[in-house]
This record gives C-alpha cells, structure tokens and sequence, in this order.
C-alpha cells in the first residue's frame, strides 16, 4: 500500500470507511511520522499517542460493528494547543500554563471527537496566538518543512508546519488577524477563517473575543471544507455563534473543483496591489488571478480606502481584549505561581507569576491595550479604532455590491529566515497586513497556494461576505484545480 | 517625540500586574513608543460621526432555557489550582492582620514586585 501520510483526508476516510486500512494503522504511520521528522520540524508541543491509538481503535471497532462512518472517521488531526483538551496537555504555548491539563474540551474538539477523527496532539503556536512566526512560542520555534531555517509563519504554525510536514492530513488553528491564513501560505497548505460565529469559541483560550475565529487547515481546499464541516454550526455555550447552519462548503469545494468560474465577479483590493509585498509574491498572484481569469472568472479592481488603517486598527483593539482576557492569568485558578513564599502579597504574587509566565510580546500587548484604555486615551485609540472598524465593514459591503468575494496575496512576503524580525516588533505585525481587514469585518477568509517566489510558496487570499463561506472554497478549488497543490523537498 | 515616557510603561506594567526588571523598561519603552506611533495612525480618519463597532456579530440578548446544564464537579474545578484548601483556591495574604483595608492606590502606585 502507498503511503498513507502524503494521502489527502478524503483518501483516507475513503480507505478506512471500505477497510482498506484500519484506522489504527493510519494513526501508527502518521505516529511513526512525527517520530522521524518532528525533531527538526517541532510542529508539536504533546503528541498523544494513547489517546489517539485508542480513537483509532474506536473507529475500527464501529466499522467492524458495521455502523456507518462519517467523511472523516478514522483521519489524524492535529490541534493548536489554545483549544482545550479534557485531561491532554493545553499550554497557548506559555510557560503561564506549562502542565496544565483541562477539565474540558472545547466544543470545536468534542465535534471532532464525534466526528471520529483522531486527534494525533497539540501544535506549537506563538504565546497566545500572539505572533506571525511561532518565535514568540515559550518552547521554542517551529520550521518550515521547506526550510528549516526559516519560520513556518503564525500564530499556527505548529499546525501548518504539521500538515507540510505530512505529520497530520488535518489540522485546527485559531484566526485572530492572519494566525491560520499566513501559516498557510508560508507553509503551501490550505488554511481557513471561517466567518466570525461560524466557529465556536468555547474553549478556545481568548486572546481578542470580537476576533478569535478557529478554522480549518489542510493540504487540500476539499480537505479543509470536509474538516470545516466537521467543526462548524451553532453552538449555545458561545454567546456569539450565529444561529445558522454552515453554508455547504463541500459541494461548493466539488463545484470548484471542476474548474469553471464563468459568471463569478473577483474585486482586486486596489490597495493591496503592490504596496508593502515582495515582487515576487506580486509576480505569483498575478500569474494566479490570470489563471483565475481564464477559469472564466471576472476580474474587476474594487478600492477599499479604509484597509490601510486596517493594521494600526487592529494593534489597538486586539491588544486592548487581550489585557483584560489575559487578566485572568493571576496564579490562582490554574497554572504557573511564582514567589509565593509567605511572606509577599497577593499583588506582588500576581504581578511575580504573570512576568515569569508571560513573554515579551504578550507582555507588549497587555501594556498597549492597557494603555489604550486608560482614560484620556481612550477615545483617541480605542474608540477611534472602533470606528475605523465600522468604516472597514462598511469598505466591504460596498465591494460586495460590486463583486462576489474579494482577492489579494495572503501576506506580503515568503517564509522569513529566524530572527529576521524579532527585533522590531512592528515588522512582524505587517505579516498581517492583508489578513486584518476580514477579522475586523468578521467574514470568511482563506489562503490557498498559488505558486512559488524563491522556491518558497505564496498563497492567494480569498474574502468573502459574512455567512458566504461557500463563495471562497468555490474559487479557491478552482484557482487549486489550474495550479495544483505544492510540494515541499524530502525533509 | 516619543508617544510614551519610560515612566508611562513602568505605570502600565504596574496596572498590568507585570513585575518588570529596569532593563526590560528600557527595551520595552522604545518598543512600545515605535508601536503606538504607528497605531496612532488611525487618528488621521475623519470619524466623528461614525458609530463603534465592537462586534461584528449583530446579536444582543442571547438567552437560553432556563435549565440546568451538565457543569465542571467541583474537583474538576479545581484540579488545575496551584494551591488548594479543602473545597476552595488558596491565595496569599490579600490584608494585614493589623491594617484596616485601606484605600487603593491613593498613590497611583500598587504593591511593586521585584523580578
């Protein structure tokens, strides 16, 4: 039998659905994966071995109990460690959480639970979710499979890296501003925002609660409308969630797949067409979007003013939910304590645990939305920052009067080398630069890969309105179904 | 000009309840100024009538049956705590045994670890 890991999740489900191959044997082959390559890769934080031997298992059994599976049973997946895991290791890739084992899963996890995927362990991400480059991760970084000295993008890019890596077929991560989608197109793979309340949130570990949106990311856009769902649908513990079902993202995915786009309206964003990316990155897109066009999609340039204060928007209110929601990080329910020897207060306990716990950009952040709070700055960076986001929305809906979903590069540049930039923080926040704008609209987002710049991959952003996820995973199969999917070298 | 005083971020670390060394004042002072100067940018937006948004999900009230739900037992709840005593999370100290609470932060200034 061919090997099972460089298989879509599709395939997979396919083979073990006609017993083909047991589960087990598929979670063993990608198990035996891990251990071969993630010593250089690291995508992972906790790989759970027993526990996803023992779905696996589950899995067999129920097909041998000649029950019916579902599209996905029996497939691997890896999960970003910010959503809990009952009694598995969940850290957000903080030393504020080290050993922490949650109480209970979050409700993204018990739907993969149901779905009868295997649940193989907890990817690496930036602390938080706070990064584009899993540097800021307290356990270390993740490689890009396509280049070990370069960064697998973030915040997800443990699960990224997982998937290019052929260590998982699937994956889960968290979108903030751009945590599934520019891992995605650093890495090659397929990675998904889904609209804002399409997803839940519950037990997703809050880092900006008006923003946070878990996804799907996988090798293939089938692949991820399949896991996308899995996971979706309203669900009452997140006061959010809209109360509607998932457009059908899968038969929109089959539909695309065929190639043919004719009556589809595309907007280029004049805005993010040029200004602040690679030439090479430019170079890929726009050998994508003549792809597209020859697809039979229409290409019309559509101009958002306000997406240029899309960036400085969103680094005042996502740092302002996240000093309050990091609040609770206090060394008293759960976690990290440090200095409390008998003899120190309360505060200086507080204060004690939460500087050893926290890195420095989560440290940044807490300070910033701390600052842009305070009273007599509030108005000026908060609440401007609020209204600049209706005009956002607004930029939108006027585009969606014109086109059907809108598209750019998924980021302005290729897999930076480690360390490139650290130094300024501000450098690794225009990573972001083309993501933001749909986080602070609230509508889906995907990356899908569109070609090569310096042999390293590029990916093809797709926007759609809220609740129109189906509009995106149609042209993104399409764009997939001209140039293919992308390899990376043997690791 | 800087956006934010040195003394600015040692202020918002001590709201923060950050412990954070001298060295890390400075570094993080002319991070934090190179961020909000940028970030400042959205004061350039003519927005005055513009209303906010905090939300992008148009739902308000959501409520639900009033039915008990499956919870956490009370060892669940507690099994992540670092400190525990019997059914309840221990913290330290929060007033000294011979000080009537006092007013906070009549100073600006809470209780200052040192890292």
């Amino acid at each position: 039998m061919s090997d099972v890991t460089r298989m879509t999740a599709a395939e997979i489900a396919g083979l073990v659905a006609r017993g083909e191959v047991s589960a087990v044997e598929v979670t063993q082959a990608h198990l035996d994966r891990i251990a071969a390559v993630d010593d250089r890769v690291h995508a992972f934080l906790h790989v759970d071995a027993e526990g996803a031997l023992a779905a696996a298992r589950a899995v067999d059994d129920r097909r041998a109990a000649g029950e019916e599976l579902g599209p996905l049973a029996g497939v691997p997946v890896a999960v970003k460690d910010v959503l809990t895991t009952k009694g598995v290791p969940t850290t957000c890739g903080s030393k504020i959480l080290e050993g922490w084992r949650p109480p209970y899963d979050a409700t993204i996890v018990e739907r993969l639970r149901e779905a009868g995927t295997v649940i193989i362990g907890k990817t690496n991400m930036d602390e938080f979710a706070m990064g584009s480059s899993t540097e800021y991760s307290a356990y270390g970084p993740t490689s890009n499979p396509w280049d070990l000295t370069r960064i697998p993008g973030g915040s997800g890019g443990g699960s990224a890296a997982a998937l290019a890596a052929y260590e998982a077929p699937l994956a889960i991560g968290s979108d903030t501003g751009g945590s599934i989608r520019q891992p995605g197109a650093v890495t090659g793979t397929v990675g998904v925002k889904p609209t804002y309340g399409g997803t839940s949130r519950y037990g997703l570990v809050a880092f900006s609660s008006s923003l946070d949106t878990p996804g799907p990311c996988a090798r293939t856009v089938l692949d991820a409308a399949l896991l996308h769902a899995a996971i979706g649908g309203h669900d009452p513990r997140d006061s959010t969630s809209i109360p509607q079902p998932v457009p059908d993202v899968v038969a929109a995915a089959r539909a695309g797949a065929t190639g043919d786009l004719s009556g589809v309206r595309l907007g280029l964003v004049t805005e993010f067409s040029g200004e602040g990316a690679e030439p090479g990155v430019m170079a890929a897109f726009r050998d994508a979007v003549d792809a597209l066009t020859k697809l039979g999609a229409e290409v019309v340039e559509v101009s958002c003013p306000h997406f240029r204060y899309a960036l400085p928007a969103y680094y005042l209110i996502a740092p302002s939910e996240c000093s309050s929601n990091l609040a609770r990080f206090d060394g008293v329910r759960y976690g990290l304590r440090v200095g409390d020897d008998g003899s120190r207060s309360l505060e200086e306990v507080m204060s004690l645990t939460r500087s050893a716990g926290f890195g420095p950009e989560v440290k940044r952040r807490i300070m910033i939305g701390t600052y842009a709070l305070s009273s007599g700055y509030y108005d000026a960076y908060y609440g401007q920052a609020q209204k600049v986001r209706t005009l956002i929305t607004r930029d939108f809906t006027a585009a969606f009067e014109q086109v059907d979903v809108l598209i750019s590069p998924t980021t302005p540049f290729v897999a930076f080398p480690f360390g490139s930039r650290t130094s300024d923080p501000y450098q690794m926040y225009l990573a972001d630069l083309f993501t933001i704008p749909t986080n602070l609209y609230g509508g889906p987002g995907i990356s899908v890969p569109c070609g090569l710049s310096e042999g390293l991959p590029v990916g093809l952003q797709i926007m759609a309105p809220t609740m129109a996820d189906d509009r995106m995973y149609r042209v993104a199969a399409a764009l997939e179904s001209a140039v293919g999917t992308l390899t990376p070298p043997e690791l | 000009m800087s956006a934010i005083s040195r003394e600015e971020v040692a202020h918002l670390a001590r709201l923060s309840r950050l412990a954070v060394t001298e060295e890390e004042l400075d570094t993080f002072a002319g991070q934090l100024d190179v961020i909000l100067q940028a970030v400042a940018r959205v004061g350039e937006v003519v927005a005055a009538d513009i209303p906010p948004t905090s939300h992008s999900v148009p739902l308000t009230n959501v409520l639900r049956e009033d039915v008990v739900q499956p919870c956490l037992s009370r060892e669940e709840a507690l099994s992540g705590a670092p400190d525990r005593e019997e059914d309840r999370f221990r913290v330290p100290r929060i007033l000294d045994e011979d000080e009537p609470p006092s007013p906070r932060g009549e100073d600006g200034s809470a209780a200052e670890g040192k890292a």
